[in-house]
């Protein structure tokens, strides 16, 4: 009996580890996009759900599998992020947070009712091939997909790690985001870092999508919560850090997974919520924040 | 009487005059008006009313909630509730609900404030305190689950029970909606106001100069989550049933938030002018879509709407028609 409940419990945090890096590719896109240009983008998670549909319409008209596709939609998603903060989102940097928040809400309510009336209220999901296959290793099983799809978001997270660390322009966010003023000063363009800035976020959350397709179904209706756990994933982690964005999304895998097997999978946002509620009070810069922020 | 001179000290006498015949329109507006029109106006009210609510934690106290369907789901569940399990009148409920609702607020308030939760993260906390909740009463038999909890429709008019058609609402709604502008007036021009406008704009500079920052910002998460409850149970009984999908939905809190920030934030006439111009367009925008059968429509216009607003008229709508009009109102 205990052995049989330990193995499910095993099931269950390896299962929630493997979603739990899709959802850290998917909190770094908020993340970083906080940690530079203190805009919150409470349109996040429509914007996730815009690029699954991008990958299900890849796979359902032109038979091109999520993984292929996941560059040409992170690419899109680059451009149009790019434009997006140029042209809408720039005026509104350093305004009231209302007014972000109302700017990014416009812009959610856009998006999530495009999906709508271009695909439907429907659930669509990708019937890909190695949907039923698995992996073993000793007594646990990994599903394929979901392995995949987690390997390629650890993936794009260290790019964008050596992107942050080793290229010019990455350096150049990162001291713009450091200290505004003195980026300024020694000559940086700070309106293109920052519009580059939206692009490499809106990138990550695309490919997150295009992950996140091969392992949930997904309807207009899932933009709002994906928004909020996106939220909960970097406080819990902490704001602005790389880090604490991908080991959120882990913790918060592992406790959606666990709660799911232990109490009641319509309960696992409870956990997550109670989780968010306990890191704001008694760690509010997150788990992996430098503190004093 | 030194209240009511205190209320309209400094407001011009066409002003006055303005609103009294305002009112008036409001109250034989039902004779005038068909079934359409009607309902049309109780949403109108409904939001100029919760508004105003919210209006007093952000506009004044400088708090952003994005949580406020706490409140008002709250509010609805538990006089709802009484009535449905033990036959309790809302009149009597109502107390119940708003000191549920309160003390929530309260729980809320202290924990953010105690930790000094400022913007986004306070905003956080309420949106997480409200999904927890919505979530416990998925879960919870007494309130009927995620099933609902549905009142009984009755066709007899019993105002002590609050069964009743659509007049009976009507005018509730309008009283509480004149209440409220009536109250805020009179909060802004108190002392109270006065350290709430000193902590929106700089809570630290007003503590320095001895202000009870926590204590202030206390009174105005309670006041709004009472006014908020009053609102819920208000709808609970309006709609005759209670989802917690909806009852304490992101959604609901949301549209609390739109039309003061629409109107502008801090103003008396902001949720108002906020819920005539949303609620207008959200009519204007359902006729409209008729047209196109696409699903989804409706708030593809709504949030361009919305869009276009935030961009042009950042600061809301009311101060810029006050300006035009020639009425501004002080901005306090």
């Amino acid at each position: 009996m205990t052995s049989d409940f330990l193995l499910s419990l095993a099931q269950a945090v390896t299962k929630g580890l493997l979603t739990g890096m899709v959802y850290g590719l998917m909190a770094l896109g908020l993340s970083v996009i906080f940690g530079v240009m203190r805009v919150v983008n409470f349109a996040h998670g429509e914007i996730m759900v815009v690029g699954m549909y991008l990958a299900w319409m890849g796979f359902e008209y032109l038979q091109v599998s999520p993984m292929l596709s996941l560059p040409v939609i992170a690419a899109l998603f680059f451009v149009a992020g790019y434009a997006l903060q140029s042209t809408l989102i720039s005026p509104f940097i350093g305004r009231p947070e209302h007014q972000q928040f109302l700017l990014l809400l416009a812009v959610a309510i856009l998006l999530v009712n495009g999906c709508l009336a271009i695909a439907g209220p429907d659930s669509r999901s990708v019937q890909m091939d190695s949907q039923f296959d698995s992996y073993e290793l000793g007594p646990l099983v990994f599903d394929a997909v979901r392995l995949h799809a987690a390997l390629a978001a650890v993936a794009i997270a260290g790019l964008l790690w050596l992107f942050f660390t080793r290229t010019r322009t990455g350096k150049s966010i990162r001291a713009a985001a450091d200290n505004n003023m003195g980026a300024l000063v020694v000559g940086l363009d700070v309106r293109r870092l920052y519009a580059f800035t939206f692009g490499v976020g809106a990138a990550c959350v695309g490919a997150a999508g295009a992950l996140m397709i091969t392992i949930i179904p997904v309807t207009p209706f899932l933009a709002a919560e994906y928004t909020l756990l996106a939220f909960v994933i970097v406080i819990v982690g902490g704001l602005g850090s790389m880090t604490g964005a991908l080991m959120g999304g882990l913790l918060i895998g592992v406790s959606e997974a666990v709660a799911g097997l232990l109490l009641q999978p319509s309960l696992k946002s409870m956990v997550s919520f109670g989780i968010l509620i306990l890191v704001l009070l008694l760690r509010p810069q997150g788990l992996f924040g430098k503190s004093g922020t | 009487m030194k209240f009511g001179r205190r209320l309209t000290d400094g407001v011009p006498s066409r002003a006055l005059w303005g609103l009294g015949v305002l009112l008036l329109a409001l109250l034989v507006a039902p004779a005038l008006l068909g079934k359409y029109g009607l309902s049309v106006l109780i949403l109108v009210l409904y939001f100029a009313f919760v508004g105003q609510a919210w209006n007093i934690m952000m506009g004044f106290a400088g708090q952003l909630s994005l949580g406020h369907a706490l409140y008002a789901g709250l509010g609805g569940y538990v006089a709802a509730g009484l009535f449905f399990h033990y036959g309790l009148g809302p009149w009597a409920g109502v107390f119940v609900a708003v000191a549920a609702a309160a003390a929530a607020g309260a729980i809320v308030g202290y924990l953010g404030f105690r930790f000094s939760l400022a913007g986004v993260y306070f905003a956080l906390l309420t949106i997480a305190f409200s999904e927890f909740t919505r979530l416990a009463f998925d879960h919870w038999e007494w309130a009927g689950g995620s099933g609902g909890l549905f009142l009984k429709v009755d066709a007899t008019v019993d105002v002590w029970n609050l069964r009743g058609g659509p007049l009976l609402f009507y005018y509730l709604i309008l009283a509480l909606a004149v209440g409220a502008f009536i109250l805020c007036r009179a909060l802004l021009e108190s002392r109270l106001g006065r350290y709430w406008l000193a902590i929106r704009e700089d809570a630290e500079a007003a503590q320095a100069v001895g202000v009870p920052v926590l204590r202030c910002k206390m009174i105005a998460v309670v006041i709004s989550a009472s006014l908020t409850a009053l609102a819920g149970v208000w709808n609970a009984f309006y709609y005759n049933n209670l989802f917690p999908e909806t009852a304490f939905a992101m959604g609901r809190s949301i549209e609390i938030t739109l039309a003061p920030i629409i109107g502008g934030l801090g103003t008396l006439f902001g949720p108002v002018v906020g819920a005539v111009v949303l609620t207008g367009l959200g009519e204007a925008f359902t006729d409209a879509s008729e047209y196109f059968h696409i699903p989804g429509m409706k708030q593809i216009f709504y949030g361009l709407a919305l869009l276009v607003i935030v961009i042009y008229r950042p600061a809301g709508v009311w101060p810029w028609l006050a300006d035009k009009l020639g009425i501004g109102e002080r901005r306090p």
